[in-house]
């Protein structure tokens, strides 16, 4: 059949240019962060400096890499007991009613708002509550930026679970309540055990978009470059760095910034590695 | 499968339809320039460059990438002339495959916002500005404050200094005024597009450093005059290095560039003597190559850019510079610029007559 050979050509090399594109991707910042890596060694990665001067020079990822480890993963701490009573709701407490849908709708629009938009309400609204609750004295930092984060990777940790919670077989459910099981028991023991290899994907899937969110972070944070002293202190991500000096970077600074991209890219890498690891032993 | 093959035509057609547009466009006889570089003089490029296309049917282009782009661009010679807020260094000049030449077109200043609702009139002495800054002074009611204050009523709030969480031009500007009147500012923090900040918060691009400001009560920053200017937004009196307390505007900032100017325009004019001026102020320049004929360019190219220079920095279109916020160049400055716009050559030989 031509329609068949037809179709098994284009999505050999659309999967192909998806290959392409991430060995690109790690050819050009590999090759861009030879000079850092020269000129710091892997000390690159351990030292909590970052001094633009000339002269001073001196460049390291510990700030950024603490920064997007801690607001990503705190997020993510945030979002999963939001987004698993969520998906709960939606697929099985209160499946194919009206409520779920619209719940559902709403979760999934979260996604679309930009998150240029995000970050003023993080600004303008999460800022001041934080300030007046005494948390902080500028309201900036990890935590503030970890609440709208888990914001932002809600609709993707709920909508995937979601999915996989429907897919649980009809049988299995009715065959625990036949037993005698409670509602509460069918959850932890028939529906947990059968969706928790989706469940935990998608939580990876969240917590990758967390680790690359830029422009809500940036204006949150404090983009101060140090490690940050505690959870309601200024810091900033590898995102948030490589968006706001990038543009005005020459020589050796732009050289540490594609390095840190390069350990971004990476980071992403082993956080999805991770996720599948935990899936594998997991089913 | 139609569906796939209906897709594929309309994409060939999207295509096709793309490269024809170019086409006409390339053919047409209004001449178009690419150039790119500093956000800081953007606003006055944006209008001056629309003005100029209506009057003259030249048509500019300009990026606003930030001047380390500016200058790159320049470099990889994927534009006609790019623009900086900071002066190539020597070291920058001789990276550049042909020589280099440095045309002012405005100033700006860059004006110390704070937010403290009930205090007007604020002054400060550089002293003042580098304690701050640097983390000596903490509270707004510190003795030191308030001896240069001495009639106002300063709250017992904390300092929360905010700066340029981006490479700046505005930073450079800041961090060279403060090398100059601060030893341990220098020794310590020195000059720089970016900086590494002992203290504070730092806030993307002069809306972000103003949004924050305006929102914390407390705070205090500095950000770029043609923004300042245009806001609604309480800033310092600085005291000059006559002793006197300034206000920024667009006359006090064109006054610093009175004195010594370099013959090649490449002076940081803060901390100017004259007794009036503000003192952090500074020119942002357009750079372009000495010599026009290079990767196979027309006269034609050049001549309108040197046209359009010309113009730029003539008595029009800084009226318009005026009009957003800008200082204009002083007469002396514009005839300083006037004369390295004539060396500008085409094979050799000078373009404008």
């Amino acid at each position: 059949m031509v329609s068949d050979k037809l179709t098994k050509a284009i999505l050999l090399s659309s999967s192909l240019i998806v290959l392409i594109i991430s060995a690109g991707i790690v050819f050009s910042l590999a090759g861009g962060s030879i000079p850092a890596f020269k000129e710091f060694g892997f000390k690159f990665i351990f030292t909590n400096e970052w001094n633009p001067t000339e002269g001073h020079e001196i460049y390291g990822a510990l700030p950024f890499i603490t920064g997007t480890l801690i607001t990503s993963i705190l997020s993510l701490i945030i979002c999963i007991p939001l987004a698993f009573s969520t998906s709960l709701f939606t697929a099985e407490y209160f499946r194919n009613t009206k409520a779920s849908g619209i719940i559902s709708s709403l979760v999934d629009l979260l996604a679309g708002i930009p998150s240029i938009v995000y970050g003023l309400w993080g600004f303008y609204t999460l800022r001041p509550l934080i300030i007046n609750l005494g948390l902080s004295d500028q309201g900036f930092g990890i935590f503030t930026s970890s609440i709208i984060l888990a914001i932002m990777i809600l609709p993707y940790a709920t909508s995937m679970s979601t999915e996989i919670i429907t897919m649980v077989p009809e049988e299995l459910k009715e065959a625990a309540y036949s037993l005698g099981a409670t509602r509460l028991e069918v959850i932890f023991n028939v529906i947990i055990p059968n969706a928790r290899s989706g469940i935990i994907a998608s939580y990876v899937l969240a917590l990758g978009r967390a680790i690359g969110e830029t422009m809500a972070v940036t204006m949150l944070i404090g983009n101060s470059n140090t490690v940050p002293s505690g959870l309601f202190a200024p810091g900033n991500t590898m995102a948030s760095i490589i968006a706001n000096q990038f543009g005005e970077a020459s020589g050796l600074k732009l050289s540490s910034l594609i390095a840190i991209g390069l350990l971004l890219f990476a980071i992403t890498g082993i956080v999805n590695s991770i996720g599948k690891f935990i899936i594998k032993k997991l089913v | 499968m139609k569906k796939i093959i209906f897709s594929f035509t309309l994409f060939a057609i999207l295509v096709s339809c793309n490269s024809g547009g170019k086409k006409t466009a390339s053919d047409d006889k209004k001449v178009s320039l690419t150039s790119a570089g500093a956000t800081f003089p953007m606003p006055f490029y944006n209008l001056a460059f629309k003005k100029y296309g209506e009057k003259t049917g030249t048509y500019i282009n300009y990026g606003g990438i930030g001047s380390g782009g500016g200058i790159r661009s320049l470099r990889d010679k994927v534009v006609d002339f790019g623009a900086s807020d900071a002066f190539l260094s020597d070291k920058e000049l001789s990276e550049m495959p042909s020589e280099v030449i440095h045309i002012p077109t405005c100033m700006g200043a860059v004006v110390i916002a704070y937010n403290l609702p009930g205090v007007d009139n604020l002054k400060m002495t550089p002293e003042l500005l580098e304690k701050i800054f640097m983390g000596a002074i903490t509270q707004w009611n510190d003795s030191k404050i308030k001896a240069v204050n001495s009639g106002l009523n300063l709250p017992d709030i904390r300092i929360t200094v905010v700066y340029r969480s981006d490479g700046s031009g505005t930073t450079n500007i800041f961090s060279d005024y403060m090398s100059k009147v601060s030893s341990q500012w220098k020794e310590k923090i020195g000059v720089g597009k970016s900086l590494n900040w002992p203290v504070g918060i730092g806030a993307k691009g002069n809306p972000g450093v103003a949004g924050t400001i305006s929102q914390s009560v407390g705070s205090v920053g500095y950000i770029g005059s043609e923004y300042a200017f245009s806001q609604k937004i309480q800033y310092v009196r600085v005291q000059n290095s006559s002793g006197n307390y300034i206000n920024p505007d667009i006359k006090t900032v064109s006054l610093a560039a009175k004195g010594q100017i370099a013959s090649d325009t490449r002076t940081m004019v803060t901390n100017s003597t004259d007794p009036d001026a503000y003192p952090i102020s500074g020119f942002t320049w357009i750079i372009l190559y000495k010599e026009q004929s290079y990767n196979g360019r027309s006269f034609a190219q050049a001549e309108s850019i040197v046209k359009f220079l010309e113009w730029l920095i003539g008595p029009d279109a800084q009226a318009i510079a005026e009009s957003v916020n800008y200082a204009s160049l002083p007469p002396e400055v514009s005839a300083l610029a006037m004369h390295i716009l004539r060396t500008v050559t085409f094979d050799g030989k000078p373009v404008l007559n």
